[in-house]
């Protein structure tokens, strides 16, 4: 649909564009201020320009955690998206068995995100969690506060089974907006299940995966609760991923201008991918 | 009030810059409205998106700068605004 | 049936029963005394209790938390759909100077790393006098949450022609009353979906509603660290009250169930 050019629409815009703006732009500059001061306490700061910056940048422990992060959201994007479509094909169409499989399957969503940490604290356990424990009967030697591998996909499976659920919504959702005319004209042509999903149904898709795409970036990139009750960031540092590495310096340490310095840096790795990734879908879009 | 905001003049300008540079093309997007073009950039694009392609690289012009040399960053700051008088030409 | 819808259903049950099992575990947990938790493996509870729910709910500092939380989510849902739908109307049927960097903008505000910004964000709200209110989280939620609601009411609203907006005007009808009157009605669904996701996200984040409050309006998840006492951490009343948390998402989420197996494609790409 073509949009008429009417500037008058920033009146309908300018509640949100203030209430954001109120929350957003005052600690944004407060961050950036700090990002160029060594701050001892109230009223005693010092002017360093941009040492903290040359620092982080050359900063080995945080180059660390900058690539755990990485992989950490490459892994979840690889497994979740692919496994929420699917979860999203096979779930039921209509009728109540369609509705109490979106119900149970959101369920892991609305757990708040420390009770998410507390559960498979838990359930991970090789002496009182039916995982920890299972996976023990089974003859691996499995021990995720000892073992780093062990840690990390202890995390990553905690992740996977958390957020799923969010793409399988969203894309059961874009599915059950496809009319069925699209359906039946597949039907007559005789397309086989994989040209159904391929040419009728991953298109549709595509407009909820961005928004699932972009949503998971963007949160497992600043994951914190979850894996800091799970695991603490151990065995090591292993587990420690950027957020965690960041609040330690800022209120552990109260190291603010390190802190600040390389939050910004952080802002901006995930502000340029996402960026990238935004224009590249639009303009994908556009050109068809 | 605002003393927890911890304000030092080197960011205050920086911000006050920011604010101008968006103040400066709101006026001149209103008095002259920009169409969107196909420059050196591999996606067409209006006015605003090249100040933000370019504001977004000279950031990252900025780190690298700091990251791999230890000259005065008046220097990042010149390819900077170098760079984005290109861009909002010929990109 | 066939055998492919067979093998279908077998699959979304396996998978459902695989996600159920850790929030089982839980369940399992809050109906067992300490020493059960912790002497032991057993599938089911052996000495079931109800003593773990009996303390949260007769004490006021556990069951204040909940209705902190409600507070505030509640707040933060209202004020988002209030400035998030017609924003959204804004970005489906006009264009403006700016729309685009804008809506980007608008998005860039989840992608802020909470920890250093948690400091400023306190001393904001504490200067403003709001610190420890519920307004202050649903303020602060709001950050997170209004991009979000544009987002997906905007695709909602594109599907409604613009064939409407003109013949309510032709009617007689001006903006504000075709607006509710008509336009509303028409994207009921969308409303639902929206409300839905601001509420979950409001409902689940805890860094920045630990951080705004102290006492007053502290969230049910800040009041169950607490149970790490002298004594050590007190399972069972913590998962008696994880258990709780469930409730409140799996009421909304009955409601708007419709809604969200009616489909939506999201807008803005």
């Amino acid at each position: 649909m073509d949009r008429i050019p009417d500037n008058r629409a920033w009146w309908l815009v300018l509640p949100v564009f203030l209430l954001v703006a109120f929350s957003a732009l005052i600690p944004l500059m407060t961050v950036v201020n700090y990002s160029v001061q060594d701050i001892f306490g109230p009223g005693q700061a010092y002017f360093v320009g941009t040492e903290w910056f040359r620092e982080v940048l050359t900063d080995q422990r945080l180059q660390d955690s900058l690539l755990r992060q990485f992989l950490f959201s490459g892994a979840v994007l690889l497994i979740q998206i692919p496994l929420g479509i699917g979860v999203a094909l096979l779930m039921p169409k209509s009728g109540i068995k369609g509705s109490l499989c979106l119900i149970l399957v959101a369920i892991p969503l609305l757990i708040p995100w420390n009770v998410v940490g507390t559960i498979w604290q838990i359930f991970a356990r090789g002496d009182i969690g039916l995982f920890g424990w299972g996976v023990n009967q089974l003859g691996v030697d499995y021990n995720y506060t000892g073992n780093t591998v062990d840690a990390w996909l202890t995390v990553l499976l905690m992740d996977v089974w958390h957020w799923t659920p969010l793409v399988a919504l969203l894309c059961y959702s874009g599915l059950r907006a496809i009319p069925e005319a699209f359906y039946q004209a597949a039907e007559i042509d005789r397309a086989s299940r994989w040209a159904v999903f391929r040419y009728i149904q991953l298109p549709r898709l595509k407009s909820v995966l961005v928004i699932a795409v972009l949503l998971r970036f963007m949160d497992s990139f600043m994951i914190y609760s979850e894996p800091f009750v799970l695991t603490g960031g151990g065995p090591g540092s292993s587990t420690t991923f950027l957020s965690q590495t960041l609040t330690t310096m800022a209120v552990g340490q109260f190291d603010l201008g390190r802190a600040a310095a390389f939050s910004l840096v952080y802002f901006l790795i995930v502000l340029l991918i996402s960026w990238l990734f935004f224009t590249a879908i639009t303009h994908a879009d556009k050109d068809t | 009030m605002i003393a927890w905001m911890n304000w030092t003049p080197s960011v205050a300008i920086f911000f006050a810059v920011i604010a101008g540079l968006l103040a400066v093309m709101t006026v001149y997007e209103l008095v002259s409205p920009s169409v969107e073009r196909k420059g050196f950039l591999p996606i067409a694009t209006t006015r605003g998106d090249r100040l933000f392609i370019g504001l977004l690289s000279a950031a990252y012009i900025h780190l690298t700068f700091l990251a791999v040399s230890d000259v005065t960053l008046w220097v990042a700051l010149a390819v900077s605004v170098a760079w984005m008088v290109v861009l909002l030409r010929w990109g | 049936m066939n055998r492919p819808a067979r093998s279908k259903n077998v699959a979304i049950v396996v998978f459902i029963v695989l996600l159920l099992t850790p929030v089982y575990w839980l369940l399992n947990m809050s109906f067992k005394t300490n020493q059960e938790i912790l002497g032991g493996l057993t599938l089911w509870p052996e000495n079931f209790t109800l003593d773990n729910y009996v303390v949260i709910f007769t004490d006021p500092s556990w069951y204040s938390g909940y209705l902190n939380s409600m507070t505030y989510v509640s707040i933060n849902v209202v004020i988002t759909l209030l400035v998030a739908l017609p924003a959204a109307y804004a970005f489906s049927r006009y264009r403006f100077l700016g729309d685009k960097h804008l809506f980007f903008w608008l998005l860039s505000n989840r992608m802020a790393p909470p920890a250093v910004f948690l400091l400023p964000f306190f001393q904001l709200y504490s200067s403003i006098g709001l610190f420890d209110t519920h307004i202050a989280v649903a303020l602060a939620h709001c950050l997170f949450n209004v991009p979000l609601a544009v987002w997906i009411l905007e695709g909602f609203m594109k599907g409604v022609p613009r064939e409407y907006d003109e013949m309510a005007y032709i009617d007689g009808y001006s903006f504000p009353r075709f607006f509710v009157k008509v336009f509303l009605p028409m994207i009921r669904s969308g409303i639902g979906v929206t409300a839905f996701f601001v509420f979950m996200f409001s409902w689940v984040e805890l860094l920045l509603a630990r951080t705004l409050t102290a006492v007053d309006a502290q969230p049910i998840g800040a009041i169950m660290t607490r149970t790490i006492g002298a004594s050590g951490i007190d399972w069972g009343v913590l998962a008696a009250a994880g258990v709780l948390t469930i409730i409140p998402g799996l009421l909304v989420i009955w409601f708007v169930r419709n809604h969200v197996a009616k489909g939506f494609a999201l807008g803005r790409v």
